[in-house]
């Protein structure tokens, strides 16, 4: 047993439930009778729901039960606002938040539409296809300055525009400041974020007890008190009959603290409708729509500086997509806007924004939370600006750092959690040095990178500040008991996802109440046991509900000396707590923490008045404002120009967050919070195209990084403690993650310097990279472009006129089956399609012609919807005669949507390449045919 | 993500499977390793009706070097037995190369040789290694075993020239002349994914040093496996000087492939990936032949 | 009526004569008929690791196999790692290493490492961080489950050096 726990390196009491395989986590709960749900989803990212029929899912055997919008009466109600936005003057907020399930509009791809209940999910998946769901589509809102474009369909019709939010903060004069400015510098920036990515997707299972008259929920949620109270309230519930458990969960990472998802609100209600216990889990592909994630803003920043590098102002213009609808209030870009400002000293910042409504999945906090894009705007200008001005890298920032004598610093703006963003405390410089040491800065810039450069490698360096506001209130609480047993009891409120929490609060109650760990048994996610507090987010649990264990254990502590000091008739004064026990100092005289517990309780006599039976307390803690980590990040990458990939050869962290609990536990919240920000720098980007079709979803063609892609981090510790806290705690949690990108751009740059190329975005990747290299402008992969020509041996008027002709047309189909004319110009039919492992699909397919200029060009539209998605080709033809008969020239554009549109489009251009071709060829070989068959004739 | 029902066989023998194979037509689909089929299906891109499992075929399971040389793999060898089995190793070193970079270990426990040749993923670098190697296909059907080459075998977009009811049971591979090298190399954006590109080739030198004939093949750039024939034609007869790689592996990006464009990858990042891959790789290969590495006979 | 496959596997040392339907996958299987809930699901397209078992000794995607396939063979599972005396010595590493965080992962990596240090006993950086690369993990970065293989890997072969010392 260490003298003190606290600040050493203990292992993780919850380590052999999950080595073993022994630790619940909510997918492992099976109840008897249990049901199995799964939802029908939009295909569409907007557009109006027409018609939900249900009636052949409703008759498939196995299947239970099949709910719509229309089936939930006065149980259909938009989600609550999370978190209602800071009292900023001048702030516009539109709220609207998710619904259960569609009733008029999807409003983006995944969005539930309605809800199968059945024996198995392998039935309820099979009924899924039962489900005929009628949308009329939308033009779909995607790009951020598009959407606010005059003009630009709505996300929400009854709003004026896609605004969902318009905030400005300033503080000083920023005109001045420009004024006065040696350089102004100027960019535009784009940042985009991705997936939570828990390897644990989420899941709901829910258990209506009719003679206990108690609903269990078990669900995968960062903060199952609120849940607990929002699905009472809805349910019209007593808060007391709602129990909610959130056991061992898989990663966390900001977007398993929403509430409520539909599926949350939908899987207890359907458990008590039923009487039967039903559970959903979300599968791979439903978590790249149904759960919220992070995506992207564009900065036009603008940076005064003076001749000397030190800052006189910073101007920020930016746009946030907050997806669908925005339950989480403003959190993510007010992150953006506060730590833009990182550990510097900004006289003069003037800053707006506009969050924009888009046709995606809902945007709320993933690890890091809005704090990434600040830092990247602010680390790059610095970074230009010190190019600009002939400084080094490292001097530019230590000319603006903020002075340890200068805390608490008021930047005079207010933070997410509506406080002032005060600075607790802070030290900056000396962080910059060791990571410079630990990086081998000057070393790398006058030996190792002149070295490489004249071997034809091309290495660089990059290193960047950054600070991370944590450890927000509200609140947390915790209640500690001594038992009889002398073991004591720790309950509170903040689930855990793999911290080590239970490990980082055994460690601050043991050293107060001087027992060993072992004793002490840490409850936690469980509203039975412990049901005040709000969840675990914002880096805030160890800081928050850690000091909240700290006061309830030195609470208990009061009232072991209280009782001992009777029992031993000693003054609390001349007692100590030694290994689990009350000592009289200097004497022999003790009694056991256990004994006191038992006589604290007693069965028989009376408590004395104004004290209260038992060795337990409850405590909490709520800080008025968060307290302030910061950190440096310095890497050193390779690339090859030639094939534009970078490998990542040496990672630094040197991060301070306060008083260490555990320096193990915060080392492992830094390497997760590192391996997921080099995910975001170079692997990790949601892909979507002009129709809000997701591109990439799957874990084939959304990258996270693997073992071979993240690089050993060596890490350095520094304690500056926050004044805030009364163990000097500050968080940790997203603090990896925060700076990799602004790190990684900067090393990148300096890799390529002799190719000159800027990089003002995030993520990057190998295609995008190789564009920069090659100049051209970046080109977002949108839809699959067909163009080519084709000689028919014929006159152009025989072409022509086939090609009006369905029992032509149809073979131009791939795979096609049927044409009928319906008008004019429009046809209905049929196709058959599959593709390698792809099983043939038959497509409903609509074919209507435009734009006729007989003989010489037309337009054509084909529709195809099946199973697996939809499609839609747009073709401009033309025929021009020559020597060898007619040439048709032809450029179609393939968009896809549903299923072949997040998996498929590996092949799709291949595919689509191909089938032109051979559609092609099956017509010229038919009108062939026909003109043999004249001719014989 | 859970399959749609399907008929299940498990048939001991290659005759029993055929005969399955046959009773069901096109809604019957072989199962061997299952990597890529059992994924789609999960996905239920893939819903065959009627699943011929065959991982009980044992006589598809076998490596064999006959006194030729040549090495004999049933169909359902485990990727993994090519990674490691010794015959391989010394008699299609190619192949036992290239497996660490087809997807990872647990992959490649269960993936097999003849389901990744039969799938003919344009990117995946079973195909184009076998193309590479001029190996042969022993298809069997109900009428009889025939046997085609590489060249014939991958027909286009996750087409061979396997008919209806017809299984692959076994590949050859003819040994490594003399005087030959060979290099694999690829870009993925991650250890084991699927490849932006690669190339895969073995070269030989005649007895001057010069190149007498080069296989260079491609993946993840066009429909199938792309035998790079122009690159081929510029390297014959040539010494291989930095020179004459750089215009063989030009003539590769320029003329032998016309990639697609995806998410991942622009079809001009994919033409610039074939033509330093290539260069690379030719290098390699070149070095290894001068070396004598390739000479089987010194083993 | 669904097609019912007759199967008999054993799983961690314990024989199950069964009948499954042909397209339950492994993983649910494992999960749902036998109740061994360690071995965990995480994308079912065989790309995060979650569910890697042991299948005759070799690591394999229990998602990516139907349980019919498992028919004649032997699983072994996270919950088959442990024995009563104590914990296997790379789930010990793991403990020492805090080579796990969330620990969803955590089972798929065991069961990827157990017959990888059997074929590897003193494996490099480069080799550990490959073998690693078919397990995704979002916790950790990696960085402790490659110090935990290295430390398993090293009192794996102290103890088989001891061992024949005492011999």
């Amino acid at each position: 047993m260490p003298e003190r726990y606290v600040g050493a390196r203990v292992r993780r009491s919850e380590d052999e439930r999950l080595l073993t395989g022994r630790a619940l986590f909510v997918d492992d709960v099976q109840l008897d009778g249990q049901l199995h749900a799964a939802f029908v989803r939009s295909e569409h990212a907007h557009g109006r729901l027409r018609d939900v029929d249900v009636s052949a899912a409703r008759r498939r055997p196995g299947v239970i039960s099949v709910i719509t919008a229309a089936d939930l009466g006065d149980y259909w109600r938009p989600g609550p606002l999370l978190v209602p936005p800071p009292p900023i003057p001048g702030l516009i907020f539109h709220t609207c938040t998710q619904v259960p399930l569609v009733r008029d509009k999807v409003r983006h791809v995944g969005e539930p539409i309605a809800m199968i209940v059945a024996q198995s999910r392998y039935v309820a998946e099979d009924a899924l296809a039962d489900v005929v769901v009628d949308i009329e589509p939308l033009p779909a809102v995607v790009d951020l300055e598009a959407a606010m474009a005059a003009g630009a369909a709505r996300v929400h019709e009854h709003l004026a525009s896609n605004l969902a939010a318009h905030v400005v903060q300033r503080t000083g004069d920023y005109d001045a400041a420009r004024a006065a400015a040696h350089r102004v510098i100027r960019r535009r920036f784009r940042y985009d974020r991705g997936l939570s990515a828990a390897i644990e997707n989420r899941c709901v299972v829910a258990q209506w007890d009719a003679r206990a008259e108690e609903l269990t929920i078990w669900d995968t949620t960062q903060a199952p008190i609120p849940i607990r109270n929002g699905l009472a309230a809805r349910l019209g519930l007593l808060e007391s009959q709602v129990r909610v458990i959130a056991p061992f969960v898989g990663g966390g990472f900001g977007p398993k603290i929403m509430m409520h998802y539909p599926e949350e609100v939908l899987i207890p209600w359907i458990a008590m409708q039923l009487g039967r216990p039903v559970k959903w889990t979300e599968d791979r592909q439903e978590n790249f729509f149904a759960t919220t994630q992070e995506r992207g803003q564009v900065h036009d920043a603008e940076l005064a500086v003076a001749q000397d590098g030190r800052i006189l102002g910073i101007r920020d213009v930016f746009l946030h997509d907050t997806g669908a609808y925005d339950p989480y209030g403003l959190t993510v870009p007010i992150n953006s806007q506060c730590t833009l400002l990182g550990p510097y000293d900004v006289p003069a910042y003037d800053t707006e924004f506009t969050a924009v409504f888009t046709n995606k999945p809902i945007v709320t906090p993933v690890r890091g939370a809005g704090r990434q894009h600040g830092v990247f705007v602010m680390e790059r200008l610095l970074d230009l600006a010190a190019r600009e001005l002939g400084l080094d890298r490292l001097e530019i920032r230590r000319r603006n750092y903020l002075s340890r004598d200068r805390f608490p610093y008021d930047h005079h703006i207010l933070f997410q959690d509506s406080a002032p963003l005060v600075y607790d405390s802070g030290d900056y410089a000396p962080a910059l040095e060791e990571a410079a040491k630990l990086i081998g800065y000057h070393h790398f810039l006058h030996e190792e990178q002149p070295r490489a450069r004249a071997a034809g490698r091309h290495v660089g360096l990059g290193i960047v500040s950054y600070i991370e506001g944590t450890g927000i209130g509200p609140y947390e609480g915790a209640r500690v008991t001594v038992e009889p047993s002398g073991q004591v009891r720790v309950a509170t409120g903040v689930g855990t996802q793999g911290q080590g929490h239970f490990t980082a609060f055994a460690q601050i109650v043991a050293d107060v109440l001087a027992v060993r760990i072992e004793h002490v048994h840490v409850v936690t996610g469980d509203t039975r046991e412990f049901n005040w507090g709000t969840g675990t987010f914002a880096s805030r649990g160890a800081v928050v509900a850690g000091t909240a264990c700290h006061a309830a254990a030195t609470a208990v502590r009061t009232k072991v000396f209280d009782l001992a000091s009777r029992l031993l008739e000693t003054p609390p004064e001349g007692l100590e707590l030694v290994g689990g026990a009350v000592r009289v100092v200097g004497s022999d005289r003790s009694i056991d923490l256990g004994a006191l517990a038992a006589q604290a309780n007693p069965l028989r006599g009376a408590v004395r008045p104004g004290t209260e039976p038992g060795l337990e307390a409850t405590a909490y803690y709520g800080p008025d404002r968060g307290s302030t980590a910061s950190g440096v990040h310095a890497m050193i990458v390779e690339v090859d120009p030639e094939t534009a990939m970078v490998t990542i050869q040496k990672y630094v962290v040197v991060h301070d967050c306060g008083r260490l609990i555990n320096p193990m536990l915060v080392e492992g919240q830094i390497h997760g919070g590192v391996a997921h920000g080099i995910g975001n720098a170079f692997y990790e980007q949601l892909m979507w195209d002009d129709n809000g079709q997701l591109q990439n979803a799957s874990l084939m063609d959304y990258l996270l990084p693997t073992a071979t892609e993240v690089p050993p981090i060596v890490i350095g510790h520094r304690e500056t403690p926050s004044p805030l806290s009364p163990i000097g705690l500050k968080g940790v949690g997203e603090a990896g993650c925060i700076p990799t990108g602004a790190a990684f751009a900067q090393a990148v740059e300096d890799a390529l310097a002799d190719f000159h190329v800027e990089i003002t975005e995030i993520p990057l990747s190998p295609d995008r990279l190789f564009q920069l290299l090659q100049r051209t402008p970046p080109q977002r992969r949108n839809q699959v472009i067909v163009e080519g020509s084709y000689v028919f041996r014929l006159p152009r008027a025989v072409v022509w006129d086939a090609l009006q002709d369905p029992a032509v047309l149809v073979r131009a189909l791939p795979g096609g089956m049927a044409l009928e004319q319906q008008g004019e110009a429009s046809y209905h039919g049929a196709m058959r399609v599959g593709i390698g492992p792809v099983t043939a699909a038959e497509f409903t397919v609509r074919v209507t012609l435009l734009d006729r200029e007989p003989p010489q060009r037309f337009a054509m539209v084909v529709d195809g919807h099946s199973g697996l998605g939809f499609t839609r080709g747009t073709a401009q033809v033309s025929l021009e005669e020559d020597a060898a008969g007619t040439v048709m020239r032809y450029r179609a554009e393939l968009q896809v949507g549903g299923r072949i549109a997040g998996v498929g489009q590996r092949v799709l251009d291949t595919a689509a390449k191909l089938m032109t071709r051979q559609g092609l060829e099956l017509v010229h070989r038919e009108l062939a045919g026909r003109r043999t068959g004249e001719a014989s004739a | 993500m859970k399959p749609a029902a399907f008929a299940y066989h498990r048939p001991a023998s290659v005759d029993e499977a055929l005969e399955i194979l046959h009773a069901h037509g096109s809604d019957a689909k072989p199962l061997a390793g299952g990597q890529s089929l059992i994924p789609a299906m999960n996905f239920r891109l893939a819903r065959p009706g009627v699943l011929v499992d065959l991982n009980r075929v044992t006589e598809l399971d076998f490596v064999r070097r006959d006194d030729r040389g040549e090495i004999h793999c049933g169909a359902m060898t485990r990727q993994r037995t090519l990674e490691h089995h010794t015959d391989v190793i010394r008699g299609a070193p190619l192949l036992a190369e290239t497996m660490p970079s087809v997807a990872h270990a647990q992959i490649r426990n269960r993936g097999t040789l003849g389901g990744s040749a039969a799938h003919a993923d344009p990117a995946a670098e079973i195909p184009a290694v076998l193309l590479a190697l001029d190996a042969r296909f022993i298809v069997r059907g109900r009428e009889g075993t025939r046997s085609v080459s590489a060249e014939r075998f991958f027909t286009g977009l996750f087409q061979t020239a396997l008919a209806p009811g017809e299984l692959l049971v076994e590949v050859v591979c003819p040994p490594p002349p003399p005087r030959s090298g060979w290099a694999f190399l690829e870009v993925a954006r991650r250890h084991g994914d699927y490849a932006l590109a690669g190339v895969a080739a073995v070269v030989t030198l005649d007895e001057r040093g010069r190149c007498a004939d080069s296989r260079i093949t491609l993946l993840g750039v066009g429909e199938g496996p792309v035998l790079a024939a122009r690159a081929r034609k510029a390297l014959k007869g040539e010494p291989p000087t930095p020179a004459a790689l750089r215009e063989a592996a030009q003539a590769a990006a320029a003329k032998d492939v016309d990639p697609p464009g995806d998410i991942h990858a622009s079809s001009a990042y994919r033409r610039q990936l074939v033509g330093v891959l290539t260069r690379r790789a030719l290098a390699a290969a070149f070095e290894r032949a001068s070396a004598g590495a390739g000479d089987a006979t010194k083993r | 009526m669904t097609q019912q496959v007759p199967v008999q596997v054993t799983v961690n040392g314990t024989r199950h004569d069964v009948v499954v339907e042909p397209r339950l996958l492994l993983s649910d299987f494992l999960r749902q008929d036998l109740g061994l809930t360690g071995t965990h699901v995480g994308c079912e397209h065989g790309v995060c690791g979650a569910c890697t078992i042991l299948l005759d000794g070799e690591a394999v995607r229990s998602c990516l196999m139907f349980a019919a396939q498992a028919d004649g063979h032997a699983v072994t599972t996270v919950e088959g790692l442990a024995s009563p005396g104590g914990l296997h010595p790379l789930q010990s590493a793991f403990h020492e290493a805090h080579a796990l965080q969330c620990g969803f992962c955590t089972p798929g990596i065991l069961m990827t490492l157990v017959p990888f240090l059997r074929d590897h006993p003193a494996p490099d950086e480069r080799e550990i961080r490959e073998a690693l690369a078919g397990n995704l993990c979002r916790c950790t970065g990696y960085q402790n489950i490659v110090v935990a293989v290295r430390q398993a890997a090293a009192d794996a072969r102290a103890h088989s050096e001891s061992e024949s010392a005492r011999a």
